[in-house]
């Protein structure tokens, strides 16, 4: 699965940026960050709003080019991919998906695009990868339904599905729960500790949720202006990593192998 | 989640996927059929009277054949080819910027393709009827020229904020100036703006078979690529990020599909002159009735765009005759019902 050139310890990360900034006009979003996503473990970005989780997510996805530093996809910089090829590695949720026309078969099935190009048609791993993805997060109900139709929660399941349809290595997810309700978000946390753990992925995700966020192996903790930590949970709570982002305590509770947080009072 | 019996379920999946088919095909026929009789209405409209037309078609000479398979023929299926082709423009021009009133003509390439066919018209003193080859092949490649220098420009007014708005404002800018361009050539030569005059306006009163094979060429050149393409366009309908991280080249697509919008906009507007509205009312009608995919839409888009250039053809020969309207004007004065019955409808339901 990895394909790095260089053995040792680059090949063992998936996706890692190095001293990567990204300015909006004068507001620095990232100041050098370097992080770095193993295969099998699932990372959550956990800060305030506006911290730039989705901007880090946006530059691990090569969708931003950062002013300075550089992404690194399986050994080797992500720019330096065929487009293609990184399409079929790297995976990307946006955090908001518009209403479209097309069925959700139709956009699970686009999630094979960078396999079957613009002639191609699809072969019967394609289908394969379609219908595992479309069942895996509960879909398949509705495959013949438009987007338009679907309700928010429904048409993200859908788009879930296609990301997991690439089966890409990496995996970038935005806010993947968004529009859930309570019992399919938790679904979804258990569906990406099996990708992670089952399937050998990397998976970077942002994630409000606190509860559901401390589900990943890992956290990388921000708050505005820089990283508070990058490590297990474990180490997180240990550090109160997350008081320290978020400026206000916070208590995280462990509970019947859950995490549950409140706030201090 | 569930992981029931996944043949059984991609059966379901299949089934309903057919449902939705059938109905597409049966819309398709409707509109060939419809397209069929219009063009059989078409024999039978002209200066002289119905009567006289079916006399005509029942008992030929040589005038009846010039007049039927000579001129109201070429002119009947040239109208479908070039109604085809704006509403192809259209379908490209909403799908790739996202915007449900896009079209040929918000984007300058329609005014650009005009200048274009001015400055040939003047160069050469030639006027539009009676072309030989060479002229309509010289007429279009001005009018492609002037297409594409129009988008160029559109595009680079945008320059560095390529998103959607910006760049439709920056053709409706294009648009204008190169209108007041034609404009002021015209005005100084009088000879030219006479012959120009009914192009302006647009009529399809000058379609010959030379015209209608070359829109036919064209028709197809433009019909099979963006076809080809309509996975990235149904990609865009995810959002231009999504599109890009699913491996589609954005920057290529726009330039290809652009390029075959340019076309498809010279072509027609070198024949038939300026006909608005069928390029964004055609598109608008076919998703009013579907909601479908993109490659569909590319199909289904021409089809009613033919449909609807004939049927208002018809009618700029009916309403006054036996003296005939420029289509362009009819076209206007129903797309222009048309869009304002949608913003009504907008207004009504925000």
């Amino acid at each position: 699965m990895l394909e790095g050139r260089n053995p040792g310890a680059l090949t063992l990360m998936a996706i890692s940026s190095r001293e990567i900034s990204v300015q909006y006009g004068a507001r620095m979003v990232l100041d050098r960050l370097s992080f770095e996503a193993a295969a099998g473990a699932w990372t959550s970005i956990v800060g305030p709003n506006g911290c730039g989780k989705s901007t880090l997510l946006r530059a691990l996805a090569g969708l931003i080019d950062p002013q300075h530093g550089s992404v690194w996809l399986q050994g080797r910089p992500l720019m330096s991919w065929p487009r293609r090829d990184r399409a079929k590695r790297l995976a990307w949720l946006a955090q908001t998906a518009g209403p479209s026309d097309l069925t959700a078969s139709e956009c699970v099935a686009l999630g094979r695009f960078a396999h079957t190009g613009w002639l191609g048609s699809r072969q019967a791993e394609d289908e394969t990868a379609i219908h595992r993805a479309m069942s895996a997060t509960g879909s398949l109900a509705w495959a013949a339904r438009r987007l338009s139709t679907l309700s928010g929660g429904e048409r993200q399941r859908v788009n879930l599905a296609r990301v997991l349809a690439v089966e890409a290595s990496v995996l970038l997810l935005d806010e993947p729960t968004t529009h859930l309700d309570p019992p399919h978000q938790e679904e979804v946390g258990r569906l990406l500790r099996e990708q992670a753990h089952g399937c050998r992925v990397s998976i970077v995700s942002a994630i409000h949720d606190l509860s559901l966020a401390l589900m990943a192996d890992r956290l990388l903790v921000l708050r505005h202006g820089g990283l508070v930590g990058h490590g297990s949970v474990q180490d997180a709570l240990d550090g109160d990593w997350l008081s320290q982002a978020f400026g206000t305590p916070i208590k995280i509770i462990r509970h019947e192998g859950a995490y549950l947080w409140q706030p201090q009072r | 989640m569930n992981a029931a019996n996944p043949s059984v379920r991609r059966e379901a999946v299949g089934r309903r996927d057919e449902v939705v088919s059938s109905h597409f095909a049966l819309w398709l026929t409707a509109g060939i059929v419809v397209t069929a009789l219009l063009t059989a209405a078409s024999l039978l409209v002209g200066t002289s009277s119905i009567r006289a037309s079916v006399g005509w078609l029942l008992a030929p000479d040589a005038l009846s054949n010039t007049v039927l398979w000579h001129i109201r023929l070429p002119r009947a299926v040239g109208a479908w080819l070039a109604g085809a082709l704006l509403a192809l423009g259209g379908a490209i021009a909403q799908g790739l910027f996202r915007n449900p009133l896009a079209e040929p003509y918000l984007l300058g390439s329609a005014s650009g393709a005009a200048l274009g066919v001015t400055v040939s018209m003047m160069a050469t003193d030639a006027s539009l009827a009676g072309l030989a080859w060479s002229g309509e092949l010289g007429v279009t490649g001005a009018a492609f020229v002037g297409a594409c220098a129009a988008i160029t420009l559109t595009v680079l007014l945008s320059r560095g904020v390529l998103q959607t708005a910006s760049l439709l404002l920056a053709g409706i800018v294009v648009a204008f100036l190169l209108s007041a361009v034609t404009s002021l050539l015209l005005l100084s030569s009088p000879d030219t703006w006479r012959a120009m005059q009914a192009f302006l306006l647009g009529s399809t009163a000058f379609l010959s078979w030379h015209s209608t094979i070359l829109l036919a060429v064209v028709f197809v050149v433009c019909l099979v690529p963006s076809v080809l393409l309509s996975r990235g366009l149904d990609a865009l309908t995810l959002g231009e990020d999504t599109a890009q991280s699913l491996g589609v080249s954005l920057p290529a697509l726009r330039l290809a599909l652009l390029t075959l919008l340019s076309l498809a906009t010279a072509i027609t507007v070198g024949q038939v002159g300026i006909v608005g509205f069928v390029g964004l009312v055609a598109p608008h009608l076919v998703r009013e009735s579907f909601h479908i995919s993109q490659r569909r839409l590319l199909v289904a888009a021409p089809l009613c765009g033919g449909a609807l250039l004939q049927a208002a053809d018809l009618l700029s020969r009916w309403v006054i005759r036996p003296a005939e309207l420029p289509v362009g004007i009819v076209t206007a004065c129903l797309g222009g019902t048309y869009l304002v019955y949608l913003l009504w409808r907008r207004a009504r339901h925000a």
